[in-house]
């Protein structure tokens, strides 16, 4: 399968906003973390796996044990694309002000 | 042109939601025309440089608005917009999608719902616009249509208007 894009796939899921979610409290092993899910252990695994690929969760070897912990700066890329569409609509709408105003003035 | 007029933009991520208020110096006739006639979409739908260029717009329920926005250098990112409701002056909802230039929906990119509501007061009119995604993934796709690049340039085009209207 191709690694599509980024961020946003890996936040349309439930499951995977809900692990997010979790290991955003603290930190946890892939066990603690399938333990609070009622899907199969493959299932949550899977969804970690992408979490991963999509760089918003990292691992980290403490001992014997693998910790999963969320990339803030990662998440921050999804508050980037909202602050463009907002730049976007700003334009539009500075745009419409002049729009407004030419037409106020053509009708007196 | 007043800075002081209202822009709120708000997200809830949790339910894929953008809330927006913005307030025109204008009445609400001429607002509702500004957002429902395509020769005046057109003026001012697209960031400029990119041009807003409406094939064809059949303002009522269940017509639908096909139109590009076309970049400096020519290119075009086509979009169809179907109106699904419209209280004349007050409200109308969108089901916006993306396109290809023959009408085509494009399915990989899921479509947005928008609810645009307009109130008057005082000769200012306040739009409250809601857009709901399916997925907010929807947002890259409006980005890379094209604007991320221009921004600037729109910044200095808005710098050379307001110093033309001084």
């Amino acid at each position: 399968m191709k690694i599509r894009r980024d961020v946003f796939q890996a936040i349309a899921d439930p499951t995977r906003r809900a692990i997010l979610l979790l290991i955003a409290a603290q930190s946890m092993t892939p066990n603690a973390v399938a333990e609070e899910f009622h899907t199969s252990r493959q299932a949550v695994s899977k969804h970690i796996q992408i979490l991963t690929e999509c760089e918003l969760v990292k691992q980290e070897q403490k001992g014997r044990e693998i910790y999963y912990h969320i990339n803030a700066n990662k998440m921050k890329e999804i508050d980037k694309w909202i602050e463009q569409f907002k730049t976007i609509l700003e334009t539009q709408f500075n745009q419409l002000d002049r729009v407004l105003l030419t037409l106020k003035k053509n009708m007196k | 042109m007043k800075n002081s007029l209202l822009f709120d933009f708000i997200v809830d991520k949790t339910t894929k939601t953008i809330f927006v208020n913005r307030e025109f110096a204008a009445d609400l006739s001429l607002v509702w025309d500004a957002f429902t006639k395509q020769e005046i979409l057109d003026q001012w739908w697209a960031p400029k440089p990119w041009v807003s260029k409406t094939k064809f717009m059949n303002f009522k329920v269940g017509g639908r608005r096909f139109y590009a926005m076309v970049s400096p250098e020519g290119q075009e990112s086509w979009s169809i917009q179907k109106f699904t409701s419209i209280s004349p002056t007050t409200n109308f909802k969108i089901l916006s999608s993306f396109a290809d230039k023959d009408e085509n929906i494009n399915t990989e990119w899921p479509s947005s719902e928008w609810d645009l509501s307009f109130s008057e007061q005082n000769g200012t009119t306040k739009a409250s616009i809601t857009i709901k995604h399916k997925d907010l993934a929807t947002l890259e796709k409006y980005i890379e249509m094209g604007f991320q690049g221009g921004f600037t340039m729109t910044l200095k085009y808005l710098e050379q208007l307001l110093i033309t209207l001084k």
